[in-house]
């Protein structure tokens, strides 16, 4: 299965991967010679090699269609294939973002429909589709955040709140905004200190943001006390929704006292990851919030669909309306559920994460003895004891032909395993993978060298990755003759 | 192992006085070991005014980013390029080649504050300890 | 703004209450056996750390419609949508029409890449990250810039990524931009640098100096008006402030103009929508970031590096991770997450496609074919071009009428005209012209505009 060529490799003077027509115009004046380039150093490859090249890589991938990928608060679930069908029909591919309105109304009303459906899932008043990833949906969160503060004259609050088992983009968000954090420990039961937050919850700052349930996969109970606690001290509460699927049909952000929640297209609402994109990271927002809502948002009048900017937006985030692409899908998605379908799927995601638990409880040491919601979080602690670490127990999985959960986080569990099974798995499949870390238990101490070795079966082995940044090699590079 | 004659602090740095008012520091073997594969050194230019026990720069491992504490207040006046060029040095021989930045002292009364060979191998232990609890 | 009327839709008559979801594959018996080893009686009992009060609320949604239903109402609604294969169009701005070839959307659609996530597991992702690799390569050749990323939302923020990074490098908290540079952009940049507490000021063309306190000089490589600017002046010019430039750049123009590693930027943006991507109604794009290397650990974003397996076998991995959110959090250079990966792969498959001959074709057939549509137009009465320079694909247009009124008449001959921008000139429309656009097209345009 190796696959050590590249593109320059099957480059040939002379060849070309596709047809072009001639210019069918008059030829005009050239440009001056001064403006033009001289070289351009593109690799020449027939479309047969092209197409060959690229089929070989993919078979090198593992996806959601090649296995079980419980990677936990990424919601690896099934990507219904029609919707890849629908989203490439030409009346939503070949549209111009600055065609007229009136020549885009099918899209703008799709958009418009989808704003409606994730305004009632997450019980909140309105939907911005802008930003285009969770993290980009963070920011226009976070900058709702401040522009509310600061329509209210109340610009001492310059820091955010979050807790010590935030995703890496949550503070990382926070510092594009200008603003600084504060970390809220989080008590032996795995929810929300309360006497952490009271202390910490003073008048600089401006909103405390949570994922709900935690990257733990732990609902807090606590929940109406805790948006209580930050509203009466003059801050908001922010929702990080890259949990959703655990809610779906069950609870409302909006009810449980979320000033807004950020969600992910690319998690909930089962559109493709695309190896790392592309996403949509929708943010939704309680009355309170909507005129900062970043622009453009879809409003319907006299029938008629158009974009318009919420009174006080905080701008402009991406160069159009989102990704419309995304949304399609989404919106395929959303409209094959009903009340009682959405219930069925945060319930088979919970009860398939429960299963996992229950069952592997007896081999993995389990920080947080409780009901869970759609993600189990083990730690491998007991295996590092025997020299194996949460690392080689990944690796070995990969042997099994099984897509390991998320590892090494979230960071308050020592070697962690944290593992979202999602609905879309059936009873069969978790046996499998629990049959596999049962095995992997047993090897931890019977046998640890094949968890050392492992991956034994995969295109490649463990890489040298410490090799990859001392010697930065970030690209090939061919030399062009002559034009 | 961990050199008697060294100087050692809570973050895993060790300082070896270096005669009249200098001092050499670099990272722990217990450090280096937890940081894994080091790939990259951030060290304060020479000339800066350093801090006894507050950054002075960064060490990056491939998954990891740890913060370099100064072990004495002081001015950086070398810091060891090889190192850089070749942060795996820090792995193989932190006490020797694997040295980080020589200062001047500012107040050699300050190595007080830090742990000599005995207390300094049993805070050792009792880090691993918990590290594979 | 709450909705209470939710739109009209249809409905569906279940044939049974129990006709299960075709992604959830638990059946009754698995779900009762499943909930006897974790012992509760019913799955909404794995639900009780939410408190009574908040549970099981009311949604409110439409029925629920069958894989058959919804294609039919998608095809509806895409059918109320004016597709452009129906119609001669002229606009650009930001978004490009360009040719794909078939074998990119073969490519990108094979689901063991787009069913992917994050390549974290590298032994099981070398599709994924070699397929990065090329692309880094193949940007780095096309802009003739060292180090490129793994890829960004669109091009408008990583223009704004660009700026965050040049005050980071810098120490500096101001940013320049030109006027000539697409004002989405420059909205885009300036709720960036609000948000970073950063000054962003706009500077004319033919302004003399940059403030030696500006941390970059953002420019526009052809600009928003099309046509292209001195960018040895505007390098000149940031590089005696102590500022690094950024340029902004039509990818595929530079299958015929020189890249802006050719006239020494800093750091090179671009959209990478033109590259294989379709319009979709402005998203999913792709943002290209590219920069000299000694600001490699201060790039935004994923990058993807090559090394070896324990076996000494070639490979690609993650690199320089130590900059990204995941690892350092607060003090990452960036929050970003994503890569836009599938579309940077369609990047990757067109640039390969069409190579050196077939991009530098492309890019001659827009030359050609849009001075030939600006000649024509110019000699039309009443119309004439804004500006003298030398362009490459789109020009600015003063017209004897509201650009309005042009592209009301235009569209009902199933033509899309320029976009409509008055509120930078009187009556003038910015038109874009590529390869898609047919001699009959633009000489249908110019015909229909003279008989205005």
């Amino acid at each position: 299965m190796r696959h050590s060529y590249l593109l320059p490799d099957i480059s040939r003077a002379g060849r070309i991967g596709c047809t072009l027509p001639e210019l069918d115009v008059p030829p005009s004046e050239p440009p001056p010679e001064e403006l033009m380039r001289e070289e351009l150093g593109l690799p020449e490859v027939s479309e047969v090699d092209l197409v060959r090249y690229f089929t070989a890589l993919s078979k090198l991938n593992y996806g959601v269609d090649t296995g079980f990928y419980p990677l936990g608060s990424c919601t690896m679930k099934y990507n219904p294939k029609w919707h890849e069908d629908v989203a490439r029909l030409p009346g939503f591919t070949e549209l111009h973002p600055h065609q007229p309105e009136e020549s885009v109304q099918g899209a703008l009303e799709l958009m418009y429909r989808l704003q409606e459906y994730l305004t009632e899932i997450t019980g909140m008043n309105a939907t911005s589709l802008v930003p285009v990833a969770g993290a980009h949906g963070e920011v226009a969160g976070l900058l709702m955040v401040k522009a509310y503060h600061q329509a209210r004259g109340d610009k001492g609050r310059k820091r955010i709140l979050l807790t010590d088992s935030s995703h890496g983009t949550n503070p990382a968000s926070v510092a594009m905004c200008g603003l600084e954090t504060g970390v809220v420990a989080s008590d032996a039961k795995g929810d929300l200190d309360l006497n952490s937050l009271d202390s910490m919850m003073k008048e600089e700052v401006a909103a405390l943001t949570l994922t709900m349930p935690s990257t733990l996969g732990l609902f807090d109970p606590k929940i109406a006390e805790i948006a209580e606690l930050v509203h009466k001290r003059g801050g908001l509460l922010g929702g990080d929704g890259a949990n959703l699927n655990a809610l779906l049909g069950r609870a409302k952000f909006g009810e449980l006292g979320f000033d807004y929640v950020q969600l992910n297209l690319h998690k909930t609402f089962s559109t493709p990851h695309g190896g790392g994109g592309p996403g949509s990271g929708p943010v939704c927002a309680r009355e309170e919030l909507v005129g900062f809502l970043p622009a453009p948002l879809v409003a319907k009048s006299n029938g008629k669909y158009r974009l318009v900017s919420p009174p006080s937006s905080i701008g402009k985030i991406a160069s159009f309306y989102g990704n419309f692409g995304v949304m399609v899908k989404a919106y395929a998605y959303v409209r094959s559920l009903g009340p009682e379908e959405l219930k069925q799927i945060s319930g088979d995601a919970v009860l398939n994460a429960n299963y996992l638990k229950e069952k592997l409880k007896p081999h993995y040491f389990l920080p947080y003895d409780r009901t869970c919601m759609h993600e189990v979080v083990f730690s491998g602690k007991k295996q590092k004891a025997k020299g194996v670490g949460t690392v080689d127990i990944a690796k070995r999985l990969l042997d099994y032909g099984l897509h390991p959960p998320t590892v090494y986080f979230p960071l308050i569990v020592s070697e962690a395993l944290m593992t979202e099974p999602t609905e879309t798995e059936s009873k069969e499949t978790l046996d499998r993978y629990i049959a596999a870390m049962e095995e992997i238990a047993r090897d931890a101490v019977e046998n640890p060298e094949i968890l050392h070795n492992a991956p034994q079966n995969t295109p490649v082995r463990r890489m040298d990755e410490a090799k990859a940044f001392r010697q930065l090699d970030l690209r090939w590079e061919i030399r062009d003759e002559k034009q | 192992m961990n050199p008697k004659e060294y100087k050692y602090t809570k973050d895993h740095e060790w300082l070896c006085p270096e005669g009249g008012n200098k001092g050499k520091m670099g990272l722990a073997n217990y450090a280096q070991t937890q940081l894994g594969d080091i790939v990259f050194l951030d060290l304060p230019a020479p000339g800066t005014q350093v801090e006894q026990f507050k950054k002075m720069g960064e060490v990056e491992s491939v998954k990891a980013v740890s913060d370099l504490f100064s072990p004495a207040s002081g001015k950086v006046v070398e810091i060891n390029q090889s190192a850089v060029d070749e942060p795996k040095l820090v792995n193989e021989d932190p006490y020797g080649d694997g040295w980080l930045v020589k200062l001047e002292l500012s107040d050699p009364s300050e190595l007080d504050a830090l742990m000599g060979i005995d207390e300094y191998n049993k805070y050792e232990a009792e880090a691993s300890a918990e590290g594979a609890d | 703004m709450k909705p209470r009327h939710l739109p009209k839709a249809q409905t569906s008559r279940k044939m049974t209450d129990t006709m299960p979801l075709p992604y959830l594959p638990n059946t009754e018996a698995d779900r009762a056996a499943m909930l006897r080893e974790i012992g509760v009686d019913s799955v909404d009992e794995l639900f009780t750390d939410i408190p009574q009060s908040f549970r099981n609320g009311r949604f409110d949604l439409p029925a629920p419609l069958s894989e058959l239903e919804l294609k039919r109402e998608l095809g509806q609604l895409a059918d109320l949508n004016a597709n452009l294969n129906d119609y001669a169009c002229f606009l650009g701005a930001g978004s490009y029409r360009h040719f794909i070839p078939s074998t990119v959307g073969h490519i990108i659609g094979r689901s063991e890449f787009y069913t992917a996530y994050t390549p974290y597991q590298a032994e099981v992702s070398q599709g994924t990250l070699q397929s990065v690799y090329e692309f880094q390569s193949l940007i780095c050749q096309l802009t003739g810039m060292e180090v490129s990323n793994a890829g960004m939302y669109d091009g408008s923020t990583s223009a704004a990524e660009a700026a965050l990074m040049a005050c980071a490098i810098t120490n500096r908290s101001k940013v320049a931009v030109l006027s000539t540079v697409n004002p989405a952009y420059r909205e885009v940049l300036d709720t960036y640098c609000r948000g970073k507490n950063l000054r962003l000021v706009t500077l004319e063309l033919d302004s003399s100096d940059l403030p030696n306190d500006c941390a970059c000089l953002i420019v526009q490589q052809p600009n928003y008006f099309g046509y292209f600017e001195g960018m040895e002046t505007h390098v000149q010019k940031a590089h005696d402030a102590g500022a690094l430039v950024i340029a902004i750049v039509d990818p595929i123009s530079l299958g015929m103009f020189r890249p802006p590693g050719d006239y020494g930027v800093d750091i090179a943006v671009a959209e990478g929508q033109p590259l294989g991507v379709p319009m979709s109604f402005g998203g999913p794009y792709l943002g290209i970031f590219a920069c000299r290397k000694e600001y490699v650990r201060r790039m935004p974003g994923r990058i993807v590096g090559k090394t070896v397996d324990v076996d000494g076998n070639a490979g690609y991995v993650m690199t320089l991770v130590t900059r990204e959110q995941y690892i350092r959090r607060e003090r990452a250079t960036s929050n970003i997450c994503t890569s836009e990966s599938l579309m940077a792969l369609a990047a990757a498959v067109y640039l390969a496609a069409l190579g050196k001959r077939g991009l530098r074709h492309v890019a001659e057939l827009c030359y050609h074919k849009a001075h030939y549509a600006a000649r024509a137009i110019g000699k039309l009465k009443g119309y004439s071009l804004v500006f003298p320079q030398p362009f490459f694909k789109e020009f600015a247009v003063r017209c004897p009428l509201p650009p309005s009124e042009i592209n009301h008449a235009l569209f009902k001959k199933k033509i899309i005209g320029g976009l409509d921008i008055s509120d930078l000139g009187e009556n003038t429309m910015l038109f874009c012209v590529t390869e898609m656009n047919t001699r009959q097209d633009i000489d249908r345009l110019v015909k229909t505009l003279g008989a205005l």
